[in-house]
């Protein structure tokens, strides 16, 4: 077989390698790539996001991973593949002559065929007191181009108050953006007047500078830093630019441009000016067998420096090099981006401004809203465009640039739907060349062929096809676009409905099965049900939920299928450290409770008390062992604060104190709160009583939410939400006295159990199932089940235990052994 | 082993009753924090403690016969040889069995 290497483990490197393989590639060569990162291939775009995530990036607030798509090629991909992988090794010469690349590991490799796709590297301009040695940069100061230098920002940037970015492009806005998410003040220093000109003309550059100053990113543009300050032991105090002035900050981040990496095919003797220089076949002018791809590219005069003409150019390569179609050319790529720039959409195509005298040009500009948009006109064709703040013409406005279509004559339609209502342009209107995913180069017509090859979800087709796994920004375009070609086929995938991933159905057919054959454990449903009989760790949890909700006290209890949350019964922190929240119900205390508090809290050295959004109190950062001691010693009940269960009820102070109170809102809220404590629920569940639509505690956000209204009546809101989706809540039903009131909320919030989705909390569950049907089932009683569902919430209310009581008794050995070496675990000799 | 090398050789961590089955217990063994699971399909594992992520209690996650998921953020770590199956990592793995009783740790990197 013939070899192939590769060098460059990148976007581009690793996207013509896929290309390669999808044309039988695999038959026909043997793959070696090498890489100087040390990972696979992983989706640069993607860090800003990560760099965004702040201090703690990659993870969302309930620890579910947000970058689970960073990695393109995972290191499995390359075995699966039959392709030897050198992460992490630099290839410094390639011989041309003898075909073989040497590697700074000592290596040398033998070639038939030669890729080279060695991206390019940050540009750090002379400024003085930059590097600390030859290789060196000062501590505090920064590129961002790689996974490594987005880590190390992010680390740094702990306990650090102000940074500078020096480079207002569209790297340098999104690291002020990441940087200002880790706490940091970020100031960002542009050299030209307008921010982001290879985009923007200057106008759209002051638009995006007062978006940015909203966002509370501080902008100096027109000058240049002439030399970063360093404090005596080495690292970053301020910087200096051309006018003299000074500005104090802990970190640099230099954003300046970026260089393409040639230095490997200038030593190997091929020719070069700005990036290594390729003919329309992407191969090297030099050596008809070396292949380039990527940023390190100069073809025709052109270095491009975003991803979407690296997916043209590795097509055109997979095709000559395979033999697939030996007449691919290459011409270079029109560029239409559209972007998420420190959250401002940006999109751009051609010329940003008129050039000649006869172009036509139309501008808009609305800074208030911060948009700003034009297109320029020559002979009747779109030759450019710009569009910032607000992008729903964006696709309509590629097309028209893409495929060269005849313009409207009135050309402010071509921005505006006058007199039509507002809407974007229709997935039917694009054709099937028009590129929907820019990050990862989709067209429309490739969605198109996978919906007919069989892929019947959205999911499956951004799986099979990546679109929308880049930024993100074009995710609702690809749903359009695969329901229009489903033409109303659309099914969701069948494993969406499934209540656990290991059991093939649905939570009525789930419980139903439990049910008829009387299983207790999570053990028993995973060997009676799952596939293979095998157990599941990620479908524990959510089991566990269900069988408590439906057995009550009846249910065999396996702590190893609990999460540890619901095994030591507090929330874990960061440092595997816990948190303790006890029920304060309404959110009424006494001097007596919180003197105890204050006690445990000192007593056990306890680092934080807060007081929560939830009206009561938490101990956090307890170390696990300590948990009974502060349980026996607080002697209050959990408040289950760490569980998917009912959480608690925040009320008003109501017709005892206020002088607006209709209704005894705290003493309902505690009532409620003590008879539904604890219970197990899908998702959490969170509950609020007001005295008065005025509202205080927020109950038209939760999800059950109680008013009360004139006349001793009280309005029940189902459905609300105020945290990561805000909602206002539907009215279910006014009842006229609170034991009603007690009653329906017990009734909901059974039904809600039972037929929610796992994690599905109550604002999305409420409109699935649609407020009419939830009151006639409910309410109104319909279907004859109000009365079961009473008695299945009566039944789990009454086999209620507190389980900080297992302070008495662990409930297994070392269940609050720390698990982290916090603390001297045991020590053992040898033997 | 010859006398007091910290870190390798087989260590005695006491009865395996201390580890509930289908659960994990950590231990200080020479230098190394370990992390002994004890899968309720039977046998036991043993990985480093301490998730490669950011430092994750791996002996507080959820395990089945194959993998742990680490309580933080849930990566996912093959019980077998520590191999992340959800990013870029590997976590030590070592040999561990029952020898009377008791929960025996070999280390030899
Ligand atoms: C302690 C507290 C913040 C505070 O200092 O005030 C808090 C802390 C946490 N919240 Fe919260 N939330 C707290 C009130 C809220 C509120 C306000 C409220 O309850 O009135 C909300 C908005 C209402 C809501 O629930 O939607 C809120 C919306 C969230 C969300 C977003 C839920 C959503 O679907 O929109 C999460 C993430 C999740 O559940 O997936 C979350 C997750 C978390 C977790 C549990 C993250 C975790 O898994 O570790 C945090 C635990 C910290 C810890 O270690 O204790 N927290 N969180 C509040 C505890 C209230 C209490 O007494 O129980
Ligand atoms: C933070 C950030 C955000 C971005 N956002 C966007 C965006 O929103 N939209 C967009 O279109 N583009 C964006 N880009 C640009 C995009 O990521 C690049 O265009 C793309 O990654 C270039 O791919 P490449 O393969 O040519 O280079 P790279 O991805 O840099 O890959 C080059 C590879 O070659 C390796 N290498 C280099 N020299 C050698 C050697 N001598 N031996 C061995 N290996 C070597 C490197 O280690 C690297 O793995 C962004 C870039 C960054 C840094
Ligand atoms: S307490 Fe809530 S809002 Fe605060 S960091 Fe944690 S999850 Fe986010
Ligand atoms: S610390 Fe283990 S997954 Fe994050």
């Amino acid at each position: 077989m013939r070899k192939l290497v590769v060098v460059g483990n990148g976007m581009a490197g690793a996207r013509a390698v896929e290309e390669i393989l999808t044309r039988g590639g695999g038959e026909m060569f043997r793959i070696t790539m090498f890489g100087d990162e040390p990972h696979g291939n992983y989706n640069r775009i993607l860090l800003s996001e990560l760099l965004a995530g702040g201090p703690n990036p990659g993870t969302g607030p309930d620890g579910e991973l947000l970058n689970e798509d960073l990695f393109l090629n995972p290191r499995q991909w390359y075995r699966d593949n039959g392709i030897t992988l050198h992460a992490g090794v630099r290839v410094v010469r390639v011989d041309r002559f003898a075909r073989r690349v040497y590697a700074d590991d000592g290596s040398i490799t033998r070639y038939d065929k030669l890729v080279l796709a060695t991206g390019s590297r940050s540009f750090f301009p002379p400024m003085e007191g930059l590097w600390l040695d030859n290789k060196t940069l000062t501590p505090g100061v920064f590129g961002f181009r790689t996974l490594h230098d987005t880590m190390a920002m992010g680390r740094y940037a702990r306990g650090k108050q102000r940074a500078a970015v020096i480079g207002g492009g569209l790297l340098g806005l999104e690291a002020a953006r990441g940087l200002q998410a880790h706490g940091l003040a970020a100031h960002v220093v542009h050299a030209a007047d307008g921010l982001m000109n290879q985009q923007l003309d200057a106008q759209g550059g002051r638009v995006l500078r007062r978006s940015l100053e909203r966002l509370g990113i501080t902008v100096h543009t027109g000058t240049r830093t002439t030399a970063i300050r360093r404090a005596t032991e080495g690292a970053v105090i301020g910087v200096t630019f051309t006018d003299g002035s000074t500005l104090d900050v802990d970190m640099v981040v230099v954003t300046a441009g970026i260089r393409p990496n040639i230095g490997l095919a200038m030593v190997s003797g091929l020719e070069t000016q700005r990036g290594i220089v390729v003919d329309d076949q992407l191969r090297s002018v030099d050596d008809d067998d070396i292949y380039a791809v990527g940023e390190c590219v100069q073809h025709r005069g052109e270095v491009y420096g975003l991803v979407a003409p690296l997916w043209e150019q590795a097509t055109v390569l997979a095709d000559h090099i395979t033999g697939a179609d030996p007449t691919a050319a290459y011409h270079g790529s029109r560029l239409a981006t559209k972007l998420k720039v420190a959250g401002v959409d940006v999109a751009a195509m051609g010329l940003k401004e008129p050039e000649r005298p006869d172009d036509e040009f139309v501008q808009f500009s609305e800074p208030s809203r911060g948009v700003y948009q034009t297109v320029i006109i020559r002979d009747g064709m779109l030759v450019g465009a710009t569009l910032l703040g607000d992008v729903s013409k964006a696709a309509s406005l590629t097309q028209a640039f893409d495929r060269r279509v005849p313009l409207p004559e009135e050309r402010i339609r071509l921005l505006f739907d006058l007199g039509a209502p507002a809407s974007q342009v229709g997935a039917a209107e694009l054709d099937d060349e028009a590129q929907v995913c820019n990050c990862n180069g989709v067209s429309k017509g490739e969605l198109v062929a996978c919906v007919r090859d069989g892929q019947r979800t959205v999911g499956g087709v951004m799986g099979a096809t990546r679109a929308g796994k880049g930024c993100g920004s074009c995710k609702g375009l690809v749903a359009e676009i695969v329901e229009a070609a489903l033409g109303g086929d659309l099914e969701t995938d069948p494993a969406e409905a499934y209540y656990v991933p290991c059991i093939p159905m649905d939570k009525a057919a789930l419980m139903a099965e439990i049910r008829h054959r009387g299983l207790r454990s999570p053990s028993a449903v995973f060997a009676a049900l799952a596939q293979d009989g095998a157990e599941h760790a990620g479908s524990k949890m959510a089991l566990t939920s269900l069988l408590r909700m439906m057995w009550g006290e009846q249910y065999i209890d396996e702590r190893d299928s609990r999460f540890i949350n619901d095994r030591v019964h507090a929330n874990i922190q960061r440092d595997g450290t816990f948190s303790v929240v006890p029920q304060i119900a309404g959110g009424v205390t006494t001097p007596a409770q919180l003197r105890r508090i204050a006690d445990v809290a000192e007593r056990y050295n306890i680092p934080m008390v807060k007081l929560t959004g939830g009206q009561r109190i938490d101990l956090l950062g307890v170390r696990k062992e300590d948990l009974p001691g502060v349980w026996a010693d607080l002697d209050m009940p959990s408040g289950h604060a760490y569980g998917k269960s009912f959480r608690t009820v925040k009320t008003c102070v109501g017709s005892d104190f206020c002088r607006f109170g209709l209704g005894d809102s705290t003493q309902l809220g505690i009532d409620i709160e003590q008879r539904y404590k604890g219970l197990e629920s899908p998702a959490k569940m969170k509950l609020a009583v007001s005295g008065c639509p005025r509202n205080c505690a927020e109950s038209y956000v939760k999800d059950v939410g109680i008013v009360a209204v004139e006349g001793g009546r009280w309005e029940i809101y189902v459905g609300g939400a105020a945290g990561a989706t805000v909602r206002k809540g539907d009215l279910l039903a006014t009842v006229d006295s609170r034991d009603e009131a007690v009653t329906l909320t017990g009734r909901f919030m059974q039904y809600y159990r039972e037929n929610a989705k796992w994690l599905q909390r109550c604002y999305d569950f409420v409109p699935r199932i649609g407020l009419a049907e939830l009151r006639a089932i409910v309410v109104e009683d319909r279907d004859g089940i109000a009365g079961q569902l009473d008695e299945a919430m009566q039944h789990s209310v009454d086999s209620y235990r507190d389980p900080w009581q297992e302070h008495r008794q662990p409930a297994t050995e070392g269940q609050f052994r720390d698990a982290l070496p916090l603390v001297e675990l045991p020590k053992v000799p040898v033997r | 082993m010859s006398g007091p090398d910290r870190r390798l050789g087989s260590w005695r961590l006491g009865p395996v009753d201390q580890i509930p089955v289908g659960e994990g217990r950590a231990f200080a063994v020479g230098d190394e924090q370990v992390a002994v699971f004890r899968p309720r399909g039977g046998g036991l594992q043993a990985l480093q403690a301490i998730c490669p992520h950011r430092g994750g209690p791996l002996a507080d996650g959820l395990i089945d016969q194959v993998q742990v998921v680490c309580p933080l953020h849930n990566h996912a770590f093959r019980l077998v040889d520590g191999q992340c199956t959800t990013g870029e990592w590997t976590v030590a793995a070592y040999q561990v069995a029952v020898e009377d009783g008791e929960v025996v740790v070999r280390l030899a990197r």
